[in-house]
């Protein structure tokens, strides 16, 4: 539906965009995930019209926007701070693209009273901006620029002024209201959880670069980079050579540790001699006092370092042998759980052969 | 007893009642001696309204006062377009010589303005009366204008515009409706600010004053040479009253009463 084709974008001497080619699906909840400056904020942006590519196109159903005025553009966006019109009562502020569109007046009323129930507001039609709540402004924004039926819906960071609790139930409405219009979403962050909750597919973006694009689950399972693995969720990065490659796995000596197999995928690009980081989550390393021989393919010895007890679980970070420190996750509820390590305990880390992944660099 | 915190502020409310008694008192004496029943301004003799009815029928002052409102009219409509349309430009580029062009006539002192724009007509060859008199004044005008307006536009969120035309506004829609109704308290208040300017100024136009455009502040300026009678106190008082009720509501002026909520 959405295409972006080799868009590049630069500002006197920053690449704010090198290009990058995206495709979006109709009825996606798509989102650009990166750090501030990546260039996620440049790119929705442009394809809201308010600034243009040096270099590349935009397509919409095959069909160029790049000359398109922002007003002539079948879609809207949301922005940060909700962009509602102070000097318009509420009603007044979704009645402007039915306006603009030169509705009927008695269309307007109607479709703007149905649109307030939409967002359970019925009775805030005649209020101004400034009586709301962050969360009914964020509401009034959507239902606003739902009104007249977008194609695509931008979505530029609009939760992160709500505060976390807020934050959280607006991410379940957001679920739903896509689900209920099937519009395609369109969504900026910075926060990487808020992102694997919302979308169906995910592009993390890196200094101008799009460098991963997948379904979620895949992003936090199989991250095509140190970058990726690192920016999405808490991972443990182990740098080391591979040093043999068979069927299905992979030897890897890692750098003052020794050597650990792992279980490797298809097309991971692994060959021997090469670079590479074995990225492994903290909740898939454990950490025992006793050896558990046999099932796990990697274990090694080291101290523990520090605790963050977070009540349902806690994290153990733990140094290694060659001064690591790895992080790992022990659920408190763990079955015969006996007893807290404490900080100073000699431990044993330990992972099984398919819980790390292997990426080169 | 009063405690140090209490003496503290007693000083701060006696120092400020000092200041506004300085401000004020001389203001107040003018008031109250144009309604005093006497041709001299020693004693208060009795009240009486006979020096604002001997107002009424000074020709020569109706002329004036008239002159004075079409002038500050005028002037005042002109240079709040043209001063709306300077503070927008002074936001949006960023070019070097512009904030210096358009604010030096605001620091410039008046009676180098009024020189300078009396021999700029005369070498035109212009005829001065109201005309060179309402171009003067706009010129000293669009300054005030420009910064009440820049001061304005800086506050408002760029994304408003935006999100305008992301809504379907043509770029003129969207200066009609989201950016003119959001800047109209800098234009109002620069537009009342311009009209107090031009109607209590007496340098600037001393210099460019014709024959038979005589202003309120020249009128009174040339019944002062004679002496100050109390006539010329009621007229004063009318003045301030005028100016003061203007710069009320310029100080008034805020987004929510404008919306009326």
């Amino acid at each position: 539906m959405l295409e972006i084709k080799d868009v590049s974008r630069r500002f006197d001497s920053f690449v704010a965009l090198d290009r990058v080619n995206l495709t979006i699906a109709a009825g996606e909840f798509f989102t650009l995930l990166g750090p501030s400056g990546c260039g996620k904020t440049t790119l929705l942006r442009m394809i809201a019209g308010f600034d243009q590519p040096d270099d590349g196109d935009i397509l919409l159903d095959g069909r160029s926007l790049i000359a398109t005025p922002p007003e002539q553009r079948p879609l809207h966006t949301i922005f940060q701070n909700y962009a509602l019109f102070p000097h318009m009562t509420v009603a007044e502020n979704i009645a402007f693209p039915l306006r603009m569109a030169g509705c009927a007046r008695e269309e307007i009323a109607g479709r703007v009273a149905r649109a307030l129930e939409d967002v359970r507001l019925p009775d805030k039609g005649r209020h101004y901006p400034d009586a709301l709540s962050g969360g009914q402004k964020q509401r009034i924004a959507i239902a606003r620029a739902l009104v007249n039926r977008p194609r695509l819906l931008l979505l530029d960071e609009p939760l992160s002024a709500l505060d976390a609790k807020l934050r959280e139930q607006m991410q379940l409405e957001l679920i739903t209201l896509q689900k209920e219009v099937g519009i395609t979403f369109i969504y900026v962050t910075h926060d990487q959880g808020e992102a694997l909750a919302l979308s169906h597919r995910i592009a993390v973006m890196n200094g101008g670069h799009i460098v991963q694009v997948d379904e979620p689950s895949r992003l936090y399972g199989f991250p095509n980079s140190r970058f990726v693995a690192d920016f999405i969720g808490h991972c443990n990065l182990l740098g080391g050579v591979v040093t043999a490659v068979q069927t299905g796995d992979a030897t890897v000596e890692l750098d003052g540790l020794g050597t650990v197999q792992t279980v490797i995928q298809p097309a991971a690009g692994v060959a021997v001699g090469r670079r590479c980081t074995l990225t492994l989550r903290p909740e898939k390393t454990h950490i025992s006092t006793t050896l558990t021989p046999g099932e796990e393919a990697a274990h090694f010895r080291g101290v523990v370092h520090d605790m963050l007890y977070l009540g349902d679980v806690t994290v153990y970070k733990v140094e290694l042998a060659n001064g690591m420190i790895v992080e790992a996750l022990l659920a408190n509820s763990a079955p015969g759980r006996a007893r807290f390590f404490e900080v100073g305990d000699a431990v044993e880390v330990a992972w099984r052969l398919d819980a790390g992944h292997l990426v080169m660099e | 007893m009063a405690s140090p915190s209490t003496r503290g502020s007693l000083a701060l409310t006696l120092s400020a009642y000092a200041v506004y008694a300085f401000l004020y008192l001389p203001l107040l004496i003018v008031v109250a001696y144009s309604f005093n029943d006497s041709r001299l301004n020693a004693e208060w003799v009795g009240f009486t309204f006979d020096w604002y009815h001997k107002l009424l029928h000074n020709q020569e002052m109706l002329k004036a006062a008239g002159n004075s409102l079409i002038i500050a009219t005028v002037s005042a409509a002109i240079a709040t377009v043209l001063g709306t349309l300077a503070g927008m430009a002074l936001h949006q580029f960023r070019l070097r010589l512009l904030p210096g062009l358009v604010l030096a006539p605001i620091a410039m002192p008046d009676i180098l303005m009024g020189v300078s724009l009396l021999l700029f007509f005369m070498l035109l060859n212009m005829s001065l009366g109201l005309l060179s008199i309402i171009l003067a004044h706009i010129t000293f005008c669009i300054g005030f204008v420009a910064l009440s307006v820049q001061a304005r536009i800086s506050g408002i969120d760029k994304s408003l515009t935006e999100a305008a035309r992301d809504l379907g506004a043509t770029p003129w829609v969207c200066f009609r409706r989201i950016t003119l109704p959001l800047l109209a308290p800098g234009i109002l208040a620069g537009a009342l600010m311009a009209f107090t300017l031009s109607i209590d100024d007496f340098v600037i136009t001393f210099f460019v004053a014709g024959v038979g455009s005589s202003t309120l502040p020249l009128q009174i300026y040339s019944m002062v040479k004679i002496a100050v009678t109390p006539e010329v106190n009621a007229i004063s008082t009318l003045l301030m009253v005028l100016t003061l009720a203007l710069i009320m509501l310029v100080s008034r002026l805020s987004p929510a009463a404008l919306r009326g909520s």
